[in-house]
């Protein structure tokens, strides 16, 4: 039990199925607080799915989905409850609020007071701009804050989403394939602000780009049919045969 | 003191609200004026039927902006705003009913004539305290708004979005409608409420008393403008666009979405139950057909003609549509207004996707050639 109360974030036997069609079979992962971690592994592995379950937008059949030194037992939450214990999330589909400028995507995503009145006569209106600019600083989107999110490329909409991850400033992030469609320098410079991240936040990235998970210098989990099919560092895995048969050679 | 809040009271209602909110006032001054002080032979008098028409367009205006506020702003495509509307005309109509007193055909000092005439002989619970003219106004607002509220609550906590949330919010309409038409509910039945002879003391037909329910229209439609401007200008706005651009995103941001679309819904309702407590007393009558489906489905349509998501379009096509439905309805061509109606639908979504206003400002901007504000917020996409 000792992974458990040392875990952010504990998974195990976790099950879904989407009409008889079995996503996640008995899936199994720790995240210990402060860690980054990788998750690679084929389309329909399930490394969606299991960012579903975490974050409440899909209920397990079974399994346990644990937070917070397994004190937290997230299948009781929903959506917006589980992002305010502390667990942000970026899409695999850039979702930006195209019609807000970039600031406003921020300022929307800034930790604080959620509720409408809040919203409407509180706290949520007097935030000061410094503070979504250093966050935009550093995703080097300041020059861009008066821009319709809508019309940025889509790559600054990858960094504007990590923005809006920094602004929430949750215990845990969720980074589901985030240097897709980006340029080479694109991608590392996401690594290199993954890793900064990373400095005071617990992060899982999930990605294909190799190159790129190489460049987290982190451990590395492979899914497969739902479960792990190999963990470890990216070496390891890497040379993993069976990891080799079903991912990464053809 | 008036050169710094000048320019800030500006910024927060926007350019084309600073206009909008100018004009108001102007058409507030200068038609009493020329319908009192000018001949009526003057060719800018103005007669006191055209004066409760427009008085009219403004109560339909608010109407207009408290579905936007819903609509163009939170996505939430309510196609029974026209029952919060009913409601609330209803709650006036209630309290003009018993002013009339002794002076109705069967002189009955509290019962209104159709109650006599269908051999009641107490007046039903739900008209009590109508005697009174603030209790009234209260009901116009609390009702749509606890209807409102109701209804949000179990739809929006259920998560019924989309299409299904418009059928279900035209549903309700229709069921009022239906409600609203047995005599056994006991609010006039087919004929509804009617009638009337005065208001807090003044004749509901003098010159005076239009006038006076002119300008009080005015001013609240000026009042309702800054009230949603204020919201969407707030950061609960924001959240309302976030909701209608990204539901789902948005409650993974932490937002609890069921609960601004039901601070908003309900607001809305019961700002659309002030619209129908105005225009009651000065069209002098209300009647279950106010619950009719297609009137909800007309207000959608002006908001979408004058321009989705700007407040001020949406009471700018409140009062073009109205308008043309005047001139069509009054002569041979009332047979084929519906057509009408649904041909500048289409014509608008096809041809001027953000409305009369949006299509307005766009033109502006090509004639000056300058071009610079990127960062329209709250240019809504397509209608869901
Ligand atoms: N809501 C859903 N309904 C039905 N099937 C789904 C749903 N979500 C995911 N799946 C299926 O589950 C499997 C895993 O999907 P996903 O988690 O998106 O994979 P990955 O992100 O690893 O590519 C896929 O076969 C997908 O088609
Ligand atoms: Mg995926």
């Amino acid at each position: 039990m000792s992974s458990l109360t040392q875990s952010i974030l504990y998974l195990d036997g976790v099950s879904v199925s989407f009409d008889g069609f079995k996503a996640l079979r008995s899936l199994a992962l720790t995240l210990e607080p402060g860690e980054m971690r990788a998750i690679i592994g084929p389309n329909g592995a399930g490394k969606t799915t299991m960012m579903d379950v975490i974050t409440g937008k899909t209920r397990p059949d079974e399994g346990d989905v644990l937070f917070d030194h397994g004190k937290v037992d997230l299948t009781r939450f929903d959506e917006a409850a589980i992002a305010g214990l502390g667990i942000g999330r970026k899409f695999q589909k850039p979702t930006v609020f195209e019609s807000h400028t970039v600031a406003d995507n921020v300022l929307l995503a800034l930790k604080g007071e959620r509720g409408p009145f809040s919203a409407l006569f509180g706290a949520r209106n007097r935030i000061r701009r410094e503070r979504v600019d250093e966050v935009l600083t550093r995703v080097r989107l300041l020059n861009e804050r008066d821009r319709r999110a809508g019309d940025l490329s889509h790559g600054q909409k990858q960094w504007l989403e990590i923005a809006m991850l920094l602004a929430q400033d949750p215990k845990v992030l969720l980074v589901d394939e985030p240097v897709a469609g980006m340029t080479d320098a694109e991608t590392e410079a996401t690594a290199e602000l993954l890793r900064d991240i990373n400095r005071d936040h617990s992060v899982i990235v999930v990605e294909h780009d190799m190159a790129f998970v190489r460049a987290l210098a982190c451990r590395v989990t492979c899914l497969h049919e739902g479960a792990v099919l190999a963990e470890g560092s990216i070496d390891a895995v890497a040379g993993n045969e069976r990891v080799i048969e079903v991912y990464l050679g053809r | 003191m008036a050169t710094s809040t000048g320019p800030r009271l500006i910024a927060f209602v926007e350019k084309r609200g600073a206009i909008f909110l100018a004009a108001l006032m102007a058409l507030i001054a200068i038609v009493p004026v020329c319908h009192l002080a000018l001949a009526p032979d003057s060719p800018f008098h103005i007669s006191i039927g055209t004066v409760v028409l427009i008085g009219k367009y403004l109560c339909y205006a608010i109407l207009a902006i408290a579905l936007d506020l819903v609509w163009g702003y939170c996505g939430i495509l309510s196609l029974g705003h026209g029952a919060f509307f009913a409601l609330g005309g209803y709650a006036m109509g209630m309290y003009l009913m018993r002013q009339i007193g002794t002076r109705g055909v069967y002189g009955h000092p509290v019962l209104p004539d159709f109650m006599v005439f269908l051999n009641w002989k107490e007046l039903p619970i739900p008209w009590w305290g109508f005697q009174s003219f603030p209790y009234a106004v209260a009901m116009a607002v609390l009702v749509p708004g606890a209807i409102a509220f109701v209804f949000g609550w179990l739809a929006f906590r259920s998560r019924v979005t989309g299409v299904y949330l418009s059928i279900i919010t035209q549903a309700v309409t229709y069921a009022l409608l239906l409600a609203f038409f047995r005599n056994d509910m006991g609010f006039g039945g087919n004929n509804g409420l009617t009638d009337f002879k005065d208001i807090l003391g003044f004749s509901v037909q003098s010159p005076g008393t239009r006038i006076a329910l002119f300008i009080i229209s005015g001013l609240t439609l000026m009042a309702s403008f800054l009230a949603a401007r204020a919201m969407a200008a707030s950061s609960f706005g924001k959240v309302l666009v976030a909701i209608r651009d990204g539901e789902t995103r948005t409650r993974f941001l932490g937002y609890r979405v069921e609960h601004y679309k039901l601070v908003v819904f309900t607001f809305s309702a019961m700002m659309a139950g002030i619209a129908g407590a105005l225009y009651v007393p000065q069209v002098g009558i209300i009647n279950p057909s106010e619950f009719a489906p297609t009137n909800s489905i007309e207000a959608v349509i002006w908001v979408a003609v004058g321009g989705r998501g700007t407040l001020v379009g949406a009471a700018i096509g409140a009062i073009v549509v109205n308008y043309l439905k005047t001139i069509f309805t009054t002569g041979w061509l009332a047979a084929y207004w519906l057509f009408a109606l649904g041909g500048l639908f289409v014509l608008v979504t096809l041809a001027m996707p953000r409305g009369i206003l949006g299509a307005w400002e766009d033109a502006q901007g090509r004639f000056f050639k300058a071009r610079p504000k990127p960062a329209a917020t709250n240019r809504p996409g397509p209608a869901p």
